[in-house]
């Protein structure tokens, strides 16, 4: 297909459909008794095949009228991954309503924030919880009209005045068809390319979230050229599991399922999604590294809790699949010898543990958001499991680079994607312009026009560079996070914030030096693999507080700190980055506490504030510091622990002179 | 309001109806030692009764009385209107009567699912001989049973631990299959001995709205003992208080709260 042609064709929605609504339509007319949907609830999975969906979608559209649902406005839904409250996001979209997905674990006070900035006047809430939280909220805005439920349980005693259950409008849409039906034609058939699709909330790593206004435009060419880019077809099984609030669940669950037409399946609740992941076995994944690490873990834990002779078969075989299982995936030449020892793993080793996993029948999928360790990307890619990393961003919806199938490497984020320009700027930072590119930051003007230039240039906020061997990008870190050392060397947290994650005993790390002579770190223990540590060791703790303070734990932590350093060292550039000190801090970065955003990314300024007193105890010398730090408990209710924390010191290799960064 | 005997309203909107099980005169001794004094109260329909006092005060003897487990030295239990003989305990659950247990006493090497379906033994007709065959009647039965339970193991979120075996759950999580199986055998009138003992402030929130859930959507009347005042003060409707085996008090919680001799009990003054 020529760019001519497709140019052409982008001009009245592609293929001639101008938003989801539309392909939802051509999918029930096409394949009308293939599956959309499945949830697995009361222990199985309920199906519901296009055709149903479309009359589900329908009718709630046909409720939205009925309660007064006018064009133009927002219909906030917060809740966990239901068909029902996708079904919410397209019946919005069909009564000309604007779906703005909010993250559900988020407190009332943050959520008060987006309600009030999006003004929504609608609110699909999953269950009594968020149904709660929108009450205390409506105290305070007064712009809600109606509140919709999902899940009827503890509903019974609430005013109903101004509340539903979503069932019952959508019973009551299908009961008055014939007063609707009309309107409800005229307002899908009045929807436009470039009418809003989706208003979805940034975390932002600093200050308030932005309502990053997504057309069907950007939603329909971007699902169109990622799915070609990964010839996904509608054979595709994928489970939806990740915030609903979040541009990758979005384009996901909604945009690539509806243009592909493949089948979306939701968990029984956040935590069968492991149980549920093995019974699906998806064909196309998307994960953050974090699932992969902790799936990791496990086997890992698992396999020394096994007997001898399995054991020694999983090390056999693993050290094999190193060797040339990524090769192989690769589509590599492999020696005949190999290639029947791989297919005698596959046998024996790989292919129980990918079933166990539940990628038994994965062909593609990515991890993003953060880096991956290189170990866990091998890990899996030598089982013969296709994952590959992408680089994207909410304002683009999603895509920027993708890794193509064959160019797959861990320390690289892939190809600019199917028309996507690339462009790094002077001072290294990181800029695209592409048809997903958002329309604008709702009613943030200033934002826009400094993130988005007039040719349609975003400016991402990183720092990368392209591999010139290979076209590749690689990241370096958060343009603003990238600093300098006093002496003038380059300090780039990120870098050795990830070698040291890549440990399992180390789960957050949170680099400080901008600025300063040396570097120091907080760092959180991961209590999975540390606790399982301790329990084999016959370690005794009481919380998470004494086992991160366990002497042993800190001299494993020190010893990783030590190896960490002496990679560091060998970079010419960040070698002054090497970590002086560090404490392992008592609690757990949160979301909650404001220390990580909803999509778990540290917020680098605000830790520093927080725990000031502890960064001055780590450059001041002293061997101890006590703390009183605030915690936030998951219904906004504020408490204190206080700790004396063991500030150690690491073994750093010593660098004669390093190279200075952009002189 | 509260004497009315049709029932009444609560302040959130539920109606209470009529007395369900009076206890008249009870008295209950262990040989010498005397359990339980002349205790009189009733309990009413859809409401949540709660039974609270220091520890010997004679609770768990009053619940085993309820349950019919014990049987009072003298005085009478009344049940929908009908003075109650003495009674097996399957006849008891036959009743409608189900209850959980201060020690929780699950069948521990068996699977959370397997430990609920027992709740549903009561709904199970075919034989021994018909089970072995399996095909048919026996299957179609577990088909229907298997669904109501699901339900049950729905409404509690216990879906992560369903084909786990008890053993390997913490206490907190224990407990709540324990009144799963209680609910599994859809009693009308739920016994809850101390569902609260030993659980953190945040097991304790979970294990209070399920009770008040059970009683909401199921409209179950709820008898339970606890020791925690805090959550019985918020849960219950009507509470009783116990000391040495004597009841100090009866009525609603805020009565019960400004009642001098429910203080003194608590606050510890000499008995004698």
């Amino acid at each position: 297909m020529g760019r001519r042609k497709r140019l052409a064709q982008t001009q009245s929605g592609a293929e001639g459909m101008m938003s989801l609504p539309a392909l939802l339509h051509r999918n029930a007319a096409q394949f009308g008794d293939a599956p959309a949907y499945r949830e697995k609830e009361f222990g199985i999975w309920q199906c519901w095949t296009w055709s149903e969906a479309a009359a589900e979608i329908r009718a709630l559209a046909l409720g939205f009228l009925e309660i007064g649902v006018e064009k133009g406005d927002h219909i906030a839904v917060i809740g966990r991954n239901r068909p029902a409250h996708y079904w919410s996001m397209v019946a919005a979209q069909m009564v000309g309503a604007i779906p703005v997905p909010l993250y559900q674990d988020a407190v009332a006070e943050e959520m008060t924030y987006v309600m009030e900035h999006c003004g929504a006047k609608y609110v699909v809430c999953g269950d009594q919880e968020q149904v709660d939280k929108v009450i205390e909220i409506q105290e305070k805005v007064h712009q809600i009209k109606h509140i919709l439920y999902t899940d009827k349980r503890g509903m019974r005693k609430y005013d109903h005045s101004q509340m539903n259950a979503l069932d019952d409008i959508k019973a009551e849409g299908s009961a008055g068809h014939a007063r609707f039906d009309a309107e409800l034609d005229k307002r899908i058939a009045a929807i436009t390319y470039d009418d809003t699709c989706v208003m979805l909330y940034t975390s932002g790593t600093t200050g308030k979230p932005k309502g990053v206004v997504l057309s069907n435009r950007n939603v329909i060419e971007s699902a169109k050229n990622s799915a070609e880019f990964d010839r996904l077809s509608r054979n595709e099984d994928i489970l939806s599991y990740l915030p609903m609030a979040w541009v990758g669940d979005f384009i996901f669950s909604i945009g690539q399922a509806y243009w592909c037409g493949f089948c979306v399946n939701c968990p029984e609740s956040a935590d069968t999604m492991m149980t549920d992941l093995r019974e699906i076995g998806p064909t196309y994944f998307f994960a953050p590294p974090r699932v992969f690490e902790t799936q990791l873990t496990n086997v890992m834990i698992r396999m020394e809790d096994a007997g001898k002779l399995k054991q020694r078969m999983f090390h056999h075989f693993m050290a094999h699949a190193k060797k040339v299982g990524g090769l192989l995936l690769d589509g590599k030449p492999v020696g005949f010898g190999d290639r029947m020892k791989y297919a005698l793993g596959n046998l024996l080793v790989y292919g129980p543990l990918k079933d166990t996993l539940g990628y038994g029948r994965f062909r593609v999928g990515y991890t993003a958001g953060e880096a991956i360790g290189p170990e866990i990307f091998d890990f899996y890619r030598s089982l013969g499991i296709n994952l590959k990393q992408l680089y994207g961003q909410t304002e683009a919806t999603v895509f920027i680079t993708q890794q193509p199938d064959g160019e797959v490497r861990a320390d690289t984020v892939g190809v600019p994607a199917p028309a996507v320009e690339l462009k790094i700027d002077d001072k290294g930072e990181i800029h695209y312009r592409s048809p997903g590119v958002f329309v604008e930051y709702y009613n943030n003007p200033d934002s826009t026009a400094s993130t988005k230039d007039a040719e349609g240039w975003v400016a991402t906020g990183d720092a990368g560079f392209i591999e010139e061997s290979s076209g590749h990008l690689r990241i370096i870190d958060r343009a603003k996070d990238v600093g300098k050392m006093a002496d003038g060397s380059m300090f780039a947290p990120k870098y050795v914030e990830n070698k040291l994650k890549f440990y399992p005993d180390i789960l957050e790390v949170v680099l400080f030096g901008n600025g300063k002579d040396r570097c120091v770190a907080f760092i959180n223990i991961d209590l999975t693999a540390v606790g399982n540590w301790a329990e084999r060791n016959n370690v005794a703790y009481a919380s998470y507080q004494e086992l991160a303070g366990h002497p042993r734990v800190l001299e494993t932590i020190k010893s990783h700190v030590e190896e960490v350093n002496k990679s560091v060292a060998a970079d010419e550039i960040l070698s002054g980055c090497q970590v002086h000190r560090f404490v392992v801090l008592h609690k757990e970065l949160d979301a909650d506490d404001g220390e990580m955003t909803r999509t778990r990314k540290v917020r680098r300024g605000f830790v520093e504030e927080k725990f000031q007193d502890i960064i001055d105890a780590l450059y001041d010398g002293s061997a101890q510091i006590s703390t009183t730090t605030e915690v936030t408990y998951e219904d906004g209710r504020k408490g204190s622990i206080s700790a004396t924390l063991q500030i150690v010191d690491a073994p750093v290799v010593p660098v004669g002179q390093h190279k200075v960064a952009a002189e | 309001m509260l004497d009315n005997p049709e029932g009444y309203v609560t302040e959130d909107g539920r109606k209470i109806g009529g007395v369900v099980m009076e206890m008249k005169n009870i008295t209950l001794r262990f040989g010498g030692v005397v359990a339980i004094k002349d205790i009189s109260f009733d309990i009413r329909e859809g409401e949540i009764r709660a039974i609270i006092g220091p520890n010997g005060a004679g609770k768990s003897s009053m619940l085993n009385v309820i349950s019919g487990f014990y049987v009072p030295q003298e005085g009478e239990v009344w049940f929908h209107g009908a003075k109650r003989p003495q009674m097996r305990p399957f006849e008891v659950a036959q009743q409608g009567i189900a209850r959980t247990f201060q020690n929780i006493a699950l069948f521990e090497g068996m699977s959370v699912l397997d430990n609920v379906m027992t709740g549903r033994l009561s709904f199970m007709k075919t034989n021994i001989l018909q089970q072995a065959m399996w095909k048919g009647k026996a299957e179609a039965e577990e088909v229907e049973n298997r669904e109501a339970v699901e339900k049950i193991i729905d409404f509690l979120e216990i879906q992560h631990i369903r084909k786990t075996p008890v053993a390997r759950l913490p206490y907190g999580l224990k407990k709540r299959v324990e009144l799963a199986r209680a609910l599994a055998a859809e009693p009308k009138l739920l016994l809850l001995d101390e569902p609260m003992a030993g659980m953190n402030v945040e097991e304790k929130e979970d294990m209070s709205r399920f009770i008040l859930d059970v009683n909401d959507e199921f409209g179950t009347t709820i008898a339970l003992i606890e020791h925690d005042m805090g959550v019985v003060m918020d849960l219950s409707d009507r509470v009783v208080v116990m000391d040495y085996g004597k009841k100090i008090g009866d009525g609603t919680p805020d009565e019960v709260r400004n009642n001098q001799e429910v203080i003194d009990a608590y606050l510890g003054v000499s008995h004698d």
